[in-house]
């Protein structure tokens, strides 16, 4: 039985990571201690981020930890799923479509979502970044995307 | 009198209108998200970072350690007027500041933070300016094999502080140096975990990371409890403390700065260290110690100033030895990097404005801040008043147009959002982000240093512990991993770390 969920999940975290890169670092030269290769370090890390993972896990049915708590799972997916949409559109739509975008369906993961005020947040924050960042700072970002006719 | 000397450098580079006015700005946008409850300096730095790309190196790193500070103290401002601690190194501020607050003492409470910090911020300069060039000569002898064991006691100390789990700790450690080492290995070429992504051929920004993990993830977490967030605090009547303040406060400032200063230029602690040990000898020490713990101006003027004073301290390692001792200095070394500028011992003789320039800036700056928080202190009150549903997504604008602007490619915004997701994740999971981001940047540079070290002893890992200086700083390590195993103490970091 498991008793402390916590670190039964991160153990497994860190085994995952651990034995990837030691998988992954098979295909790159080991060298030796004097002359190490580039997986000579990356394979060492692996190991013990693995024993460290073994241990959390056996610890998680000896030790009962507190428990992880519900999982946020629409406010995270809105807000990381804002961020890639604005990643994918942004050179396309251009920054006046794109950051509005991010805005409203990041805002919408919060309990307080009204339309209104978001809207406004959004227009602003664009006009902003448009002034301060593509015309200030140069960033080569396009206002309106290829998309648009540009 | 060379101390004099240099200072003369620092203020003819710092005292330019054009250096004192990205100073401002530095400090102002500091305090200004600062004072942004649940953004602490590390967000803030990663956000403002790309827009300091643009301008002169000296002028770029005097406004990053201007929105450092700026960050922090805003950052006391929260804590003291909404319970709402912006980083760990305010955390024990908010104990006796909030209750203070709660009794209408607000201003003098913001007042001894602001005093604390500025009297801690003018002797740690000074301190500055007297060791860092003996350090620097000192850093001159050290061999791969030392810095590798100094970059250990390093993430021992970040594992020793973090909050949870010391397993845990551990375990992030090591996971930040695993993914440190994607991309181009600079020994062979070889390329590693890039799954023949182009972009990762560089390896993964730290900033991306940073802003990923302590951004995104934050706001998540943040939007967890977002019905219990209080924006309900008292009005600030009168800044000026009384005579009774003064009294009871100045031997606590004293004291602070004193341990802020030591235990900031350890590295891998900064300012949470100073700010904890602060508090707890404030507790055993002061002649009003019972009343600690239930609003006592000594229990805000002693950890902010030890806060304050170990935030200086701590660009002692970066400076002189190009080592990062929390994820905030790890910032700036990358902003060194990406202005050309190699961070290590010979930047203080080869680029003497630049070194002697920042540090002046540090005390000008704080100067600025004392000016600038405490007749402002009501603009700042309106700025912690902005309801969250308006403030994180203005966040997430700034953190995506900045990701984007550091290499101009959206798989830097796509690597934000998959560290979010990991960010959430571990926090959820009781692992605390900020030793790994620190175990991030040093991934590379520990390999490198280990090659080389084994290089030169031919294989022999016993290189570590017969060169006096790598021996001694293991030896540190050691005693920390221990300290922290002794049940009195690890009690004691329980305790300091539920308050």
């Amino acid at each position: 039985m498991i008793r402390g969920t916590k670190d039964f999940w991160a153990g497994l975290i860190y085994i995952f990571f651990g034995a990837s890169a030691i998988i992954i670092a098979q295909d790159y030269a080991m060298g030796t201690a004097v002359k190490m290769g580039p997986a000579y370090f990356p394979s060492l890390l692996g190991g013990i981020l693995v024993a460290i993972g073994v241990v959390s896990v056996v610890r998680s049915f000896i030790v009962s930890g507190s428990p992880t708590g519900a999982f946020a799972v629409k406010s995270l997916s809105l807000i990381v799923a804002s961020v890639l949409i604005f990643g994918v559109v942004v050179k396309a739509l251009g920054v006046a479509i794109s950051l509005p975008l991010l805005v409203l369906v990041s805002a919408y993961g919060s309990v307080h979502f009204r339309w209104g005020p978001t809207l406004a947040l959004a227009l602003g924050l664009t006009t902003l970044c448009i002034f301060v960042f593509l015309k200030g700072l140069g960033i080569p970002l396009p206002i309106w995307g290829t998309w648009l006719g540009n | 009198m060379e101390f004099l000397s240099h200072l003369a450098i620092g203020f003819h580079t710092a005292g330019t209108l054009t250096n004192l006015l990205y100073c401002f700005i530095g400090v102002f946008l500091g305090t200004a998200i600062g004072v942004l409850p649940g953004l602490g300096p590390t967000a803030t730095i990663a956000m403002l970072l790309p827009a300091t790309f643009t301008l002169p190196p000296v002028s770029a790193l005097i406004m990053l350690a201007g929105i450092y500070y700026g960050s922090q103290y805003g950052g006391s401002t929260t804590s003291i007027l909404v319970n709402l601690p912006g980083e760990a190194a305010s955390v024990v501020t908010t104990i006796d500041g909030y209750q203070m607050a709660k009794q209408g003492r607000a201003g003098a409470a913001l007042a001894a933070a602001g005093i604390g910090s500025f009297f801690a911020g003018t002797v740690s300069t000074a301190l500055i300016a007297a060791f860092a060039p003996i350090l620097a000569e000192m850093a001159l002898k050290f061999g791969p094999a030392d810095f590798f064991s100094l970059m250990v006691l390093g993430l021992v100390a970040s594992i020793v502080l973090a909050q949870g789990s010391l397993l845990h700790a551990l375990g992030m450690v090591v996971l930040g140096l695993l993914l440190g080492l994607v991309g181009t290995d600079v020994t062979s070429g070889t390329q590693r975990f890039t799954f023949d992504i182009l972009e990762l051929a560089d390896g993964i920004g730290f900033v991306t990371v940073a802003m990923g993990m302590f951004g995104i993830g934050e706001i998540v977490r943040n939007l967890e409890n977002e019905e219990q967030r209080s924006v309900v605090f008292a009005k600030i009547t009168s800044l000026w403390p009384t005579r009774e303040d003064w009294r009871r406060m100045t031997p606590s400032i004293l004291r602070g700065t004193v341990i802020g200063s030591a235990l900031g230029v350890l590295p891998g602690s900064g300012s949470i260290l100073g700010s904890f040990a602060a508090y707890s000898i404030e507790k055993k020490v002061s002649k009003n110690r019972a009343l600690i713990g239930k609003g006592a101006i000594e229990g805000v003027a002693a950890p902010e100033s030890a806060n304050n004073a170990g935030a200086q301290t701590s660009f002692v390692p970066m400076l002189t030895l190009g080592l990062p001792s929390n994820p905030v200095s790890a910032l700036m070394i990358g902003a060194m990097i990406i202005h050309g500028i190699q961070p290590g011992p010979p930047v203080v003789n080869a680029q003497p404005e630049l070194f002697w320039g920042m540090i002046v800036s540090m005390w000008i700056g704080n100067l600025m801040l004392i000016i600038l928080n405490l007749p402002l202190i009501g603009m700042w009150v309106r700025l912690i008043m902005v309801p969250y549903q308006f403030l994180y997504p203005a966040i997430l604008v700034f953190c995506a147009i900045g990701v984007f602007s550091l290499k101009n490619s959206q798989v830097d915004i796509y690597f934000m959002g998959l560290f979010g997701v990991l960010g959430y994740v571990f926090s959820k999971l009781g692992c605390e982000p900020a030793p790994m981001l620190l175990a991030y940047i040093l991934g590379p540079l520990m390999e490198e240093y280990l090659r080389r070290a084994m290089l030169l002893s031919r294989g022999n890992p016993m290189v570590f512990i017969q060169r006096p200086i790598s021996a001694a700083l293991l030896a540190l390590a050691v005693l920390a991993m221990c300290s922290v195993l002794i049940p009195a103490f690890s009690k004691t970091r329980e305790e300091a770390f539920k308050e």
